[in-house]
Order: structure tokens, then C-alpha cells, then sequence
């Protein structure tokens, strides 16, 4: 007699089957990160070498040089006074609440990891945008970066690499990388047919292409994208500081533990201080890039 | 003159996946339909056949669909072509390598584009100077040519603008700035005046003629509108559906249709503004060269007229009618006779000669710049050719049928 408790239950898979699957891959893995962990931390060596230095570079200098450097990079950027008194506000109270240290650690890693994450994702956009084939194959793994629970792949980070700030890199610009990558795609792909085969029919080679058409046009999409990059490690901070990084995260995750509600809001804030500023920024500075777009100015 | 520089021979293009795999289906002669059907390739040009001489304007017309905008991105291989020959000055254009082909479009060919093509992040001056910049000129001596020509189109002082901040024709004239600044030979033009509104088209085209007319250059011109390919064209091809229908200069397409779509065509033009006199008139058969009235009787009498013109030596000299010759006695000089009328040159346009031919009471004598007599023109010719297109056309069939 045929056992029909299938229609009722679905047919798992055995237990021990499973619990031996696991072991392989978890010892498999164990094993891989012994053997190559070393290797692969000395590869890391250099980027944690700038990050400590940059760090320590932004600690050291002077709470009221920094703002000044701050404010003149902010008016470089946007030429907006009232920006510039936003920032110089925000960041005299970040001081005044004591929260200056670990706003200046937060900046710091979110500056790397933007840069690793444009460094990367542009030449992967540009790829993508070139081939079908890469498009194909990036696009699901881009979603998978994009969906897939911080914590599930802080695990095997941490088990390769340990705790500490390049774990925390890692784990930033896998999830804050997607955007830039999708968006200097789209940019690229979407340049204006004709302007593209202007370029061709003068003689331009793919390089002049890339650089003198594609990017320069695309620039705007590129930018919105690097935007939300900046703000999705941003919102990254508090889940890396599960694994070691230093900076705002660590107290919202002291607060959580302890229930110190004001702790948390105050630091949340200065999270959200810096994001507006680095969204606000980098906008206006795509803006005023694209002034040429704007039209009959002067009848 | 007639120096071929650009040939094309057998060329085919099929879009689709695997073009190679359907052009047996092609020589076969199967319909572009059934090609589709059956295979889903898409037949765009279909054994063409052109050569294009150095130094005139090649027109290539057709409507949307007709193929015309994928025939001139063949001559700088924007799009390769599924079978065929493209030589430009003995140079097999097929044959380049991806670099060779990169530096035969910095020199040899330039193209003006339907929407302008221009780059809206770079300003007019660069825009202009961008085909230099290409082939690694520096900057002072590509700029310095973008200006020469930007003033050459007219638009002096608006280097420094963006191409959004111009209108259409001010666009398209910094595109030509553009195609010409790189001193190519053989200047590619893909509707180039089509986007444009009818006042600034026409400009446009009498500025493209005026400069064709220093410059020399060879240029190809696409568009979908028989009447600016009569205006510009040195001589015109037809495509309908990727087939060349007829290829000839203006007036053969105009008098003598190759078939019933470029017939249907031809229908709407304006005859009196695309023809010239020489196209219409008649040869001289009233001519006299006696310089006494009794042998000037005795012609006359020979061509059986009440009217004739009288050539010398020193070619056309007035018109002479045989009431004059009879009222005048033998002590008249023949001078005196002799009747001056209004004379048309042969390249006048027919428009411009219609009101002296409906007011002459004789066929106006077409007469050159040496004064030679080269023929006469008839009201009634004129009617002919600029009367109703269809009864003629009707009239023509059953000519043939006849």
C-alpha cells in the first residue's frame, strides 16, 4: 500500500539529510575561510590602512577647521548660502550633544564606501550597458544584493574576515552598491540614439564615445544613483555596527539593548543630519553640471 | 565632370537574426512579404545599383519605410550591409578594418542628421569643432576653423551658447557647421532639412546650394520631398520599399516617370518652379538668314509661317513677320523690318517666363548667352507641360497603348 500522507504534508526532506547538507557547506566554508582568510585579509590590507588613516585624519583635525572644511566643500559644491547654514547648524549641535567622535567615524566610512561603491559600480554599469549578456546575468544577482536581509550575508563576512571595519566596508557597499550600477546603466542606454551615431559617423573610437557621449549625457541618471547609494550605506551604518564599526550605529544599538530612547533619537538625528546634507549636496552639485539642458535662457 | 567617385553595387540589406540564411529567398526574387512571412527578416534595400559622381548632389528619395534613411548609413557603414559593394575612390569601403574605417570617417565623410545629432553638453564652438577634435587637432586651430565656419552659416556669436538655447534651423546650421568643419569631401545629409518649419527649410536649402556652389563638395541628400530634391538635386534616385524605382537628373523624373509610383509622385509637384525653359521648348524650325526682303519672302514662304526670327552672323536679331515684309517696298532697309520682342534665356525657370509667353502675340525665341538661337516656346507648350498632370499622364498611356 502506497503511504498517502504526502497529499497532507508536504513531503519534506529528511532531517539528517538536511543537517548533513548543512554541515558540508557550513565546514566547507569554515575550511575555505582558514585556508584563504589570511590571503584575502592582506588583499584588504591597503583599504584598511586609508581607512584607519582617514579616520584618524577627521578625528584629529580641529572641530572648527573641520566645519570649515565642511562648509567650503558644501558651497564648492552647491553655491547655496542657505545649504551652508544648514550644515554649519546641524553640525554645532552634532558637537554640542557629544555625538562629534562618532559622526566624524560615520563620515569616514561612508566616504570610503561611496567611493569603493562608485569605483566599482561604474565599470559594472558600463558593462552592462554594453553587453546584453552581462545585463542578464548582473540584473539577478543586483536583486539579490538589493533583497536579500543584511544580517544573512554579515555572516559569512564576519566568518572570513572577523569583526572590524573591513567586514563593515564589505557589507556597506554590497548593499549600497545596486543602485549606481543599475542607474549608469539606464543613463548609458538611454543617450539620445542620434547623438551616439553623430559620434560614430566623425570617426570617434569606443573610448571617445564612452567619454566624450555616453558618460557626460548619462551623468545626470549616474548622479541620481550615486545619491541613492550615499543614502542606502547611510541607512547601513546601525546594522555594520553590529559587526565592529565604530561611529553613530554603535549607541542607536546600545540604545536598543538598553532602552535609552533619547540616545537613540539624538544619534538617528545626526544620521539624518548627515544624510539630508550629502543628498542635498550631491544634488545640487548634478544640477548645476546640467545648467546647459535647461534651454532658451535669453530669448 | 562626370568623375564617378562613390559606387554601389548589388547591394542587399536584410534585418533580422540570421540575414545570411534568407538570401537565397532574396535572389530568388520573393516578395519582401514573403520573406517576412515565412522567415521573419525584414528586406530594407534590395539590389541597389548607384554611382554617384564626384562634385554633384545626389538626391535619394523615398517615403518613410522606403529604405532611404538605412541607404546612407551604408556609405559609412553606420549599417553593414547583408551582401554587396560600396567603393568610395577606388577604396572598398567592405574591406576596411574597424580602425581603418574609424580614420575613412574622420577624413572622408561628414553627415548632418533629421534631429540635429549635436552634443547638448558641449557648447556651439565645440560642437562645431568636434570632428577635429576627433582626429586629435589641437584646440586654438580647431577652434579657429569652428569659428570660420560657424560665421560662414551665419551664426557669428553664438559660440559659446548650447545647442538648446538655439532654434531648429540655427541647429541644424551649426550641424552643417559641423559636417563641413572637417573639410570631408563627400557630406552625407539624412533629412536633414525635414524637421524644420517651411520658411527656414527653404532658407536652409538656398544656403546649401549657395555654399555647394564654392565648395564643390559631393554631398548625398535624403528626403522624402520631391520638390526640395528637385530644387537641390544635381540628379534624383527613387527608392520604394528598399527597390531603386528611377534614377535620373530632375527633368527626366519629372517629364518622363518611370513608373506609375513615381508617375503618382509626380503629380503634385509644382512643374512651373522645377522646370526650365530648355526642357519645354521647341527647336527653332522659323528661322530666316536672308538679309534682303525678297529672299526673306521666299524663306518664309519655305516655312510656311506668318512669322519668323531672323539670325545674322551675330546670331539672334528680332522677329520678322510676313505683313511686314509685304508692306515694306524694295527701297526699305531690312532693318527696318526686323521687330524686336522679348527673348527667354534656356535655364530660366518656367515660372519667371510665363507672363512674356501669354502676352507675346509670337513664340517667344529662347536665346543663349552667346545670342545663339536655341529653340522657341509656345504658349501652347507651355500649357501642355504645366496643364493638368493627370489628363497628360492619361494621354501619354494610351499613347503607349496605341
Amino acid at each position: 500500500m502506497a503511504d498517502s500522507s504526502w497529499l497532507t504534508k508536504f513531503p519534506q526532506m529528511d532531517r539528517s539529510d538536511l543537517l548533513a547538507i548543512r554541515k558540508s557547506l557550513d565546514s566547507a566554508y569554515r575550511d575555505f575561510s582558514r585556508e584563504y582568510g589570511d590571503v584575502i585579509e592582506s588583499f584588504f590590507d591597503p583599504l584598511l590602512t586609508f581607512l584607519v588613516w582617514f579616520e584618524k585624519l577627521l578625528l584629529s583635525t580641529p572641530w572648527w577647521l573641520m566645519i570649515a572644511i565642511i562648509v567650503g566643500l558644501v558651497y564648492a559644491a552647491s553655491r547655496s548660502w542657505k545649504l551652508c547654514a544648514g550644515v554649519l547648524i546641524s553640525f554645532l549641535l552634532i558637537g554640542y550633544f557629544g555625538m562629534w567622535n562618532d559622526t566624524m567615524r560615520t563620515m569616514s566610512i561612508i566616504t570610503v564606501c561611496t567611493l569603493v561603491a562608485i569605483g566599482l559600480g561604474i565599470p559594472i554599469g558600463i558593462l552592462m550597458a554594453r553587453s546584453d549578456r552581462a545585463q542578464n546575468i548582473i540584473t539577478p544577482m543586483l536583486d539579490v544584493m538589493q533583497t536579500m536581509p543584511a544580517f544573512v550575508y554579515l555572516i559569512p563576512v564576519v566568518m572570513l574576515l572577523g569583526i572590524g571595519k573591513i567586514p563593515g566596508v564589505i557589507a556597506v557597499v554590497i548593499y549600497a552598491i545596486p543602485p549606481v550600477i543599475r542607474l549608469t546603466n539606464l543613463g548609458i542606454r538611454l543617450v539620445d540614439r542620434e547623438v551616439l551615431e553623430a559620434a560614430t559617423a566623425y570617426g570617434a573610437n569606443a573610448r571617445q564615445r564612452l567619454l566624450g557621449v555616453q558618460l557626460p549625457l548619462a551623468l545626470p541618471t549616474i548622479m541620481a544613483g550615486i545619491n541613492q547609494t550615499i543614502m542606502m550605506a547611510l541607512s547601513m551604518v546601525v546594522i555594520a555596527s553590529m559587526i565592529g564599526v565604530k561611529g553613530l550605529g554603535q549607541p542607536v544599538l546600545k540604545s536598543i539593548t538598553n532602552q535609552y530612547f533619547t540616545v537613540g533619537l539624538l544619534n538617528g538625528l545626526a544620521i539624518v543630519a548627515l544624510a539630508i546634507m550629502f543628498d542635498r549636496v550631491s544634488q545640487s552639485y548634478a544640477k548645476r553640471t546640467q545648467r546647459h539642458m535647461e534651454g532658451v535662457q535669453n530669448g | 565632370m562626370a568623375e564617378p567617385l562613390i559606387q554601389i553595387e548589388n547591394l542587399y540589406k536584410v534585418f533580422g537574426k540570421n540575414p545570411a540564411s534568407v538570401m537565397t529567398l532574396v535572389h530568388e526574387g520573393r516578395s519582401k512579404e514573403d520573406i517576412l512571412a515565412e522567415t521573419g527578416h525584414t528586406l530594407g534595400l534590395k539590389n541597389i545599383n548607384l554611382t554617384i559622381n564626384k562634385g554633384e548632389i545626389f538626391v535619394i528619395m523615398g517615403l518613410s519605410g522606403s529604405g532611404k534613411s538605412t541607404m546612407i548609413r551604408h556609405f559609412n557603414r553606420l549599417i553593414e550591409p547583408t551582401e554587396g559593394v560600396i567603393r568610395v575612390e577606388n577604396t572598398d569601403v567592405m574591406k576596411l578594418s574597424a580602425k581603418e574605417l574609424e580614420q575613412f570617417r574622420r577624413h572622408k565623410m561628414s553627415m548632418v542628421f533629421q534631429r540635429f545629432g549635436l552634443m547638448p553638453h558641449r557648447t556651439v564652438l565645440d560642437n562645431v569643432a568636434y570632428g577635429l577634435s576627433i582626429q586629435g587637432v589641437d584646440k586654438a586651430e580647431r577652434n579657429g576653423k569652428a569659428r570660420e565656419w560657424l560665421e560662414t552659416v551665419g551664426l557669428a556669436g553664438y559660440e559659446e551658447q548650447y545647442p538648446a538655447q538655439l532654434s531648429g534651423g540655427q541647429q541644424q546650421r551649426v550641424g552643417l557647421a559641423r559636417a563641413l568643419c572637417t573639410d570631408a569631401e563627400i557630406l552625407l545629409m539624412d533629412e536633414a532639412f525635414s524637421a524644420l518649419d517651411p520658411l527656414i527649410r527653404s532658407e536652409m536649402q538656398d544656403q546649401l546650394i549657395q555654399l555647394q556652389e564654392q565648395l564643390h563638395k559631393t554631398i548625398i541628400f535624403i528626403t522624402h520631398d520631391l520638390d526640395e530634391a528637385l530644387r537641390i538635386g544635381d540628379r534624383i534616385a527613387i527608392l520604394k520599399d528598399g527597390e531603386m524605382v528611377q534614377q535620373g537628373t530632375p527633368d527626366e523624373i519629372l517629364l518622363n516617370p518611370a513608373t506609375g509610383y513615381v508617375e503618382a509622385f509626380v503629380k503634385d509637384v509644382n512643374r512651373a518652379r522645377a522646370l526650365t525653359v530648355e526642357t519645354v521648348m521647341k527647336p527653332p524650325a522659323r528661322r530666316i538668314t536672308a538679309d534682303t526682303i525678297g529672299e526673306a519672302l521666299e524663306q518664309m514662304k519655305r516655312i510656311r509661317g506668318d512669322y519668323a526670327y531672323y539670325v545674322s552672323d551675330d546670331g539672334y536679331q528680332g522677329v520678322v513677320t510676313q505683313q511686314a515684309l509685304e508692306d515694306a517696298n524694295s527701297e526699305t532697309p531690312f532693318e527696318e523690318v526686323v521687330e524686336a520682342i522679348p527673348h527667354v534665356a534656356p535655364d530660366a525657370i518656367l515660372e519667371s517666363v510665363i507672363p512674356e509667353t501669354l502676352e507675346s502675340q509670337y513664340s517667344l525665341p529662347v536665346v543663349d548667352e552667346e545670342g545663339e538661337l536655341k529653340g522657341e516656346l509656345s504658349r501652347r507648350s507651355l500649357a501642355e507641360v504645366l496643364g493638368d498632370a493627370e489628363s497628360q499622364t492619361a494621354a501619354e498611356s494610351s499613347d503607349n497603348r496605341g
